[in-house]
């Protein structure tokens, strides 16, 4: 467990819901700046595995196996201590805030000085193309502006991973192309390693990282799955859909039902 | 109050569920609204079978029940009691649903739903004295007619109020209900995906309402169901009102009940306390028959459902009738409180004049002093039940979604509990209890006692926005590093303003509008605007309990207005939040 560069492991997780299993066993790596993704029918349990990443999984879900961060295990952990950050298909800004309170609701309340915290938001707005959006509503923000003012509040709350529950799913194609460019752009720059649920090819495409397709039951294709996304930026790795390409499945621990 | 009163489920720990204040919440809650309650109930029968030893009475026996049934005015309350509840009940909910049947999807239901808010805020007292203030045979109706049409030149010798058959009691009802059954209504259409079934049913050549009836409301009859039965207690139970509009020999048998609660002499607390478990008897009877005949007409609209009429031109005439009806309620609920503001401020209004000749503030800055003192204790009396029922109801909430308990239909009877049960039938009980507690006579008492009434109403106010909030606001502040706490104050409770003010100021409504708990908890000693209202009624100067009314129904009517228009103001700038709340 290296501790320099963070490091999302997931290890063996299973997801039980009122004691029928869902999803799992799933093992994964991804390194920072390498986004994974997770495909797979409505209701095998993808959204419901990010919230357990996040910590903020229903009670009437049973998790078990071992999430590991940047050296740290996560179970156990409330979410606000987890540093996981997560982007929703919505951008859920608070619509009593301003942009600029938006964002900084993100900003860790470590930093303290107000000129900087204001620098830090003002920064993050002109790097985004939105320099002149602090004061506005959220509400009048178009869709893609909303979308990237969402990424960046998240961006700003220095998380050590990042989730992305269909975060694309509700822009239009052209729009969709540059917010996705957009947010892995930042995962890689801020070396974060990215896990993504979604239905659509063309994001696992542009992810560049190990694919797990997993079926209506929740299991990965291959009964046990252990990905190990290298590098997210090949076209399609070794991994690109375990259930295609020369992976080997490590033999099932449990049997199937 | 549902799961988010369950105490004991959900005690599986999760990551981030910390053990706090907050997990105590719907244990506090149901302790303080439904002990006292289930206290009061048992401190009024006891006696009803002779025990109550602070009177002497140590032994169990009927002789109460007897005395009780002996009554010369017992038969003549029962039935003035029966005739003007059911058929206050009846009226409302008739009129409610035939109008929502007619008018679903038309811009009246809507401007209809605004009007019936602030109509929900006048206190009970203002409305039946505003009321009588205009149907009474000296009242501003018969002064618009006359001469010219009637040729009364003085007030008719009619009972146009107090009537012996309690006419004018059911139709103070019928318009004082009708908000509440309509926003309840409205609320379970909501719910129901109401504009599909319609739109099935029209394309299957059902007319309109025909077509509300056969598939709308048997899916939405189940959520108005306690709500009904709320209205139907209280119509069969009220004193305020009654008192102001019903006949007083005999009176209906709350009203007879609690004149004899206040009996000089003391062994009359014994027939009181049976005639008070009469009431409950007669409640939970009416409640038993409703319930039958809910069965009864369900097997048979079941058959005119499966019968295929698509309705006719009859559709047109009930229409008409509903549209006409809501507006004349509607028109009349107006008129009493205009009519109380101009006789609060007229000088001289000689009969049959349509309007004052002259106009005064006098006798308001006369009758300053009473007002101000009764209407701060309903001010403060009104701010403290509310906020305390704002803080435990949020706490329940919050705790119900900390832990993810599922709203539980069943746990909504624990809810209505003290909106079922007769006032009457368990204040009495509840005096008791604060006489042994040593807190009769006090503020405590007294916020207690309305926190009884006003908890439930800020809980149905409160729940459905509070759990609609997306949670993915809550998750994402949440994995920004934020604590709970955190997100409670500076996420949810600012996105939800709103509905909090408005649950607040629903709180406030019907704290204002309480008078048996006043009365009981307060031993007496409070003077509010409404127990000073109603006292009044009984033969003071017009103008003067007009300025009582009037102000009784103002400072809910304030409140309301300051819980829209302060988010209004505050997010004048954040489009967002408009269609959110």
């Amino acid at each position: 467990m290296s501790a320099a560069a963070p490091l999302l492991r997931l290890d063996a997780v299973r997801l039980r819901l009122r004691g029928r299993p869902l999803l799992g066993p799933l093992s994964l790596e991804v390194p920072a700046g390498g986004v994974a993704t997770l495909m797979g029918p409505s209701g095998c349990g993808k959204s419901s595995l990010l919230a357990h990443l996040c910590g903020t999984l229903d009670p009437a879900f049973e998790a078990s196996g071992e999430v590991w961060l940047d050296g740290l295990e996560l179970t156990g952990l409330p979410p606000e201590q987890r540093r996981v950050g997560i982007l929703f298909q919505d951008d859920l800004l608070f619509p009593h805030l301003s942009v600029a309170e938006n964002l900084a609701f993100g900003l860790p309340a470590g930093l303290r000085d107000r000129a900087a915290r204001r620098h830090r938001i003002a920064e993050a707005l002109a790097e985004a193309d939105l320099a002149d959006f602090g004061e506005r509503d959220p509400a009048t923000l178009s869709g893609g502006q909303r979308a990237r003012v969402a990424l960046l509040r998240t961006l700003l709350s220095e998380p050590r991973a990042l989730l992305l529950d269909e975060p694309f799913g509700k822009l239009d194609v052209a729009l969709r192309d540059r917010f996705r460019r957009f947010v892995f752009d930042h995962a890689r720059a801020g070396g974060l390693p990215t896990l993504m649920v979604t239905h659509d090819p063309f994001d696992a495409e542009a992810a560049g990282g190990a694919i797990i397709e997993l079926s209506a039951e929740g299991a990965p294709e291959s009964p046990e799955a252990t990905a190990r996304s290298r590098d997210g930026r090949a076209e399609s790795g070794p991994f690109a859909a375990l259930s295609g390409s020369g992976q080997e499945p490590v033999p099932p621990r449990r049997k199937p039902a | 109050m549902a799961q988010a009163l369950q105490p004991l489920a959900g005690t599986r720990r999760r990551p981030g569920a910390r053990a706090d204040l907050l997990s105590g919440a719907p244990a506090v809650t149901l302790l303080l609204f439904l002990a006292p309650v289930a206290a009061g109930l048992i401190g009024t029968w006891l006696p009803a079978f002779g025990w109550f030893p602070a009177l002497g009475g140590e032994a169990f026996g009927t002789e109460a029940w007897r005395r009780l049934l002996a009554d010369p005015a017992l038969p003549g309350a029962l039935r003035l009691t029966l005739t003007s509840g059911l058929l206050g009940t009846l009226g409302a909910l008739a009129l409610v649903l035939g109008f929502v049947a007619c008018f679903h999807g038309s811009p009246w239901l809507t401007r209809l739903r605004r009007l019936m808010a602030p109509l929900l805020a006048v206190p009970h007292a203002a409305a039946a004295i505003g009321l009588a203030f205009l149907l009474a045979p000296s009242g501003w109706l018969v002064r618009l007619v006359s001469p010219w049409a009637t040729g009364w030149e003085r007030p008719p010798d009619l009972a146009l109020i107090q009537d012996p058959g309690g006419l004018a009691l059911a139709l103070a009802l019928v318009l004082k209900e009708t908000p509440f059954l309509l926003l309840m209504t409205l609320a379970a259409l909501e719910q129901s995906n109401a504009s599909e079934r319609l739109a099935v049913a029209r394309s299957l050549g059902y007319r309109p309402a025909t077509a509300w009836f056969k598939t709308v409301l048997p899916a939405i009859y189940g959520q108005i169901r306690l709500p009904i039965y709320a209205v139907l207690a209280f119509s069969l139970s009220v004193v305020d009102m009654a008192l102001v509009l019903a006949p007083s020999t005999p009176p209906p048998l709350a009203v007879l009940v609690f004149r004899w609660f206040n009996d000089p002499d003391l062994a009359m607390r014994f027939v009181a306390a049976a005639g008070a478990t009469l009431q409950f008897v007669l409640v939970v009877g009416a409640i038993a028959l409703w319930r039958g005949a809910e069965l009864a007409i369900g097997r048979l609209a079941r058959r005119w459902i499966a019968g295929g009429e698509r309705g006719g031109g009859g559709e047109a005439l009930l229409r008409g009738a509903a549209g006409g009806a809501m507006a004349l309620a509607t028109a009349l609920s107006i008129a009493a409180l205009a009519g109380m503001a101009l006789w609060a401020l007229a000088e001289r209004w000689r009969f049959p004049d349509a309007l004052p000749s002259g106009w005064t503030t006098r006798i308001l800055a006369r009758q300053a002093d009473g007002l101000l003192w009764s209407g701060g204790t309903t001010l403060l009396l009104g701010l403290a039940s509310a906020s305390i029922a704002l803080v435990l109801v949020l706490g329940c909430l919050e705790n119900e979604r900390r832990r993810r308990l599922r709203p539980m239909s069943r746990g909504l009877w624990l809810l209505y509990a003290p909106l079922l049960v007769p006032q009457v039938a368990f204040l009495f009980g509840v005096q008791v209890l604060a006489v042994v507690l040593r807190i009769d006579g006090t503020w405590l008492a007294l916020v207690w006692s309305h926190l009884l009434f006003v908890l439930p109403y800020v809980f149905l106010a409160l729940a459905d926005p509070y759990r609609a909030l997306d949670e993915r606001y809550e998750r994402s502040a949440l994995c920004l590093g934020a604590s709970p706490l955190r997100v409670l104050l500076e996420v949810k409770l600012p996105m939800l303003l709103r509905p909090i003010l408005v649950a607040f100021a629903i709180g406030f409504a019907v704290s204002v509008a309480q008078y048996l708990p006043t009365l009981f908890a307060g031993s007496g000693r409070f003077a509010t605007l409404t127990t000073e209202a109603v006292s009044l009624s009984a033969g003071a100067d017009r103008r003067v309990v007009a300025g009582y009314a009037f102000a009784q129904a103002l400072l809910p009517l304030i409140c309301f207005a300051l819980a829209v228009a302060v988010p209004a103001w505050a997010y004048r700038d954040r489009r967002g939040l408009r269609g959110l709340v």
